[in-house]
């Protein structure tokens, strides 16, 4: 922790990062306390510009802007988080799995990685999302990351073929120390560096996925969420025909942009957190 | 090598049948009945008569065992027959046949138009270190990779179609052309495809950029290009001839990787601008449960990709000497 400390003090990229993550993380907890969400229709108020009493304007049925794109920030943090933690997970069963056990199980899965890895990623995504009549955000992350393990799951067999012979690993061996011991305390620490920058990939993967995916309508979750804000200010409700409205279309374009920048320059702070040769620059 | 990737190929377009035949299984309720009834109504002739049609059109039949149903399913999808669209009613091969060259050519038309760009800023910027151009691109690189491709497209969409009323919003041509092979047609389709073709473009850049920086540095350090100075040979020659053409190698791999996202991309920005190639007709079909045109175009943008795959293969073996030999 201290050590990331350090890392922030010199890279302002990842500073920035992180404190933008922090804000988007109180916003998506507190947030929703602090301003209630009323989706009681206002129509003489529709399509308002940022003003006193509605800071990003109204939407097409006179609801404030702000308070929906606070409210919809959970579902978007749930569905990153739990598309990159399901996709970790199966990647690590994968990737271990195959490097561990080698053999013709070793060529079948590596090959169903490249297949996965072919297949375009967003159909097959979305047919899913359709397919499974998905709910809730945490079911859509459990979808999502259906598709989003297998680049992972290539580096980890890769990492495990490399570290299995070293001699960290031998000793292990010699001491007899059993197999998930040596996983557990010994391979997987090793990989935290990487996992964890795939961890914020797939969880970006996940928020443009998402987002095209009810952007084109064919998940309807709650009014709130930043996809389907985006679906009914771009496509459903006209918006983008009345001049004053750009604070309801734009609105939610630049919290995804924003929460993407953020995971990005973070993602840079945590390269540099786990390899000390960027340090020193 | 080669040959692995061959089967790698062919593997994923097994799967991606076997998919699509598990896709259109899982079709809610009972379609061939449905099908059957109506097209009895309409054509005034018996049920035996117009299930035998219905099953033709719809490109399975339940009441046969599950194997022969996937073996008949696989031999139709290799004479081409895939059925016929059940929103549309005409054979999903007409409507796959009219949308391809739409995504054929913005696809190819951006990758290329971003692989070229990257590779002519990435050289500069390696090349002049200390300019200003070297931060700014940096910064453009990080910012669009934080801009998914259909919000650029709907930015784009704002500014050029709506605000400044300078290109097309919709469509591929004009209401009022006639689509051919005439002048006026291919001028208006061109019209139409600037602003798809600069929704892929745009955030592809930054990172052809970022790869062919790299590239050119590590390259600026080889013997042959000191060589090419101690010639005194002119600054653009030892760019483009020495420099250029060498770290452009390792990147070629890349540009089937490149068309491929641009296919599995091409539902959403086809779908922000109307645009009627393949993408826009899968996410329509995904939306209306339309499940044998979503079949149909999802083995074509599949099949798309694993061509494209393959030629890229090919062409970093034609291209590169040392591959060839191996």
């Amino acid at each position: 922790m201290s050590v990331f400390l350090k890392v922030i003090r010199h890279n302002r990229a990842a500073l920035f990062g992180s404190v933008m993550l922090a804000l988007f993380f109180l916003t998506a907890v507190f947030g929703p306390i602090c301003a209630p969400l009323d989706l009681m229709p206002d129509f003489p108020h529709r399509f308002m510009p940022p003003g006193a009493q509605h800071l990003l304007g109204t939407d097409y049925a006179g609801r404030d802007v702000l308070v929906q794109l606070i409210h919809g920030s959970r579902d978007i943090m749930l569905i990153a988080f739990s598309t990159g933690l399901f996709g970790v997970l199966i990647a690590l069963a994968v990737g271990l799995s195959a490097g561990l056990i080698g053999g013709w199980y070793d060529a079948w899965l590596t090959g169903l990685i490249d297949v996965f890895l072919t297949v375009p990623s967003f159909p097959v995504m979305a047919i899913f999302a359709v397919l499974f009549r998905i709910q809730n955000p945490v079911q859509f992350g459990l979808v999502l990351a259906i598709w989003q393990w297998p680049g992972l799951a290539r580096a980890i067999r890769a990492q495990v073929l490399a570290y299995k012979h070293r001699e960290f690993v031998e000793v292990c061996r010699i001491m007899a120390m059993s197999p998930l011991n040596v996983i557990v305390n010994e391979l997987i620490p090793n990989m935290m560096p990487f996992v964890s920058i795939n961890f914020i990939g797939i969880a970006r993967n996940a928020i443009t996925a998402s987002v095209g995916i009810m952007l084109l309508g064919l998940v309807p979750l709650r009014v709130e969420n930043w996809g389907m804000m985006l679906n009914m200010a771009a496509f459903q409700s006209g918006a983008i025909y009345v001049p004053h409205a750009w604070s309801y279309l734009l609105s939610p374009m630049f919290a995804i942009v924003l929460f993407q920048y953020s995971l990005v320059q973070f993602a840079s702070g945590v390269d540099e957190l786990f390899d000390p040769r960027l340090r020193s620059r | 090598m080669l040959l692995r990737k061959a089967l790698t190929a062919l593997a994923t377009v097994l799967v991606a049948m076997s998919f699509t035949f598990v896709l259109l299984r899982s079709m809610p309720g009972d379609m061939l009945h449905m099908w059957a009834v109506q097209i009895q109504q309409q054509q005034g002739i018996s049920y035996q008569e117009a299930r035998q049609i219905a099953r033709t059109m719809l490109n399975y039949d339940p009441t046969e065992p599950l194997g022969t149903q996937y073996l008949h399913y696989m031999a139709n999808l290799l004479r081409g027959d895939l059925g016929y669209s059940l929103t549309y009613r005409i054979p999903v091969t007409t409507i796959l046949l009219n949308a391809l060259p739409w995504t054929v050519f913005v696809a190819t038309t951006s990758v290329m138009l971003s692989f070229v760009v990257g590779c002519l800023l990435g050289v500069t910027v390696a090349w002049r270190r200390k300019s200003l151009l070297d931060p700014l691109i940096t910064l453009y690189a990080s910012v669009t990779q934080a801009v998914p491709d259909f919000l650029i497209a709907l930015l784009l969409l704002l500014i050029f179609g709506l605000a400044l009323h300078w290109l097309p919003m919709r469509g591929a041509y004009g209401p009022d052309v006639e689509p051919g092979w005439s002048l006026s047609f291919l001028l208006d389709a061109l019209y139409h495809a600037v602003l798809p073709v600069m929704a892929f473009t745009l955030p592809g850049i930054g990172g052809w950029v970022l790869a062919m920086k790299a590239s050119a540095m590590s390259a600026l350090g080889e013997d042959y290009i000191n060589v090419a100075r101690a010639k005194g040979l002119r600054e653009y020659r030892i760019l483009t001839q020495y420099l250029g053409r060498n770290a452009m190698l390792p990147l070629v791999t890349g540009l089937a990787s490149a068309l491929g996202g641009t296919l599995g991309g091409s539902m959403l920005v086809e779908s922000v601008f109307g645009y009627p190639g393949v993408g826009r007709f899968l996410a329509e079909a995904i939306a209306l449960r339309d499940y044998t045109l979503m079949q149909g175009l999802f083995l074509l943008v599949t099949v798309g990709i694993v061509v494209g795959n393959l030629l890229g293969d090919v062409l970093v073996t034609r291209l590169d000497p040392r591959v060839r030999l191996q």
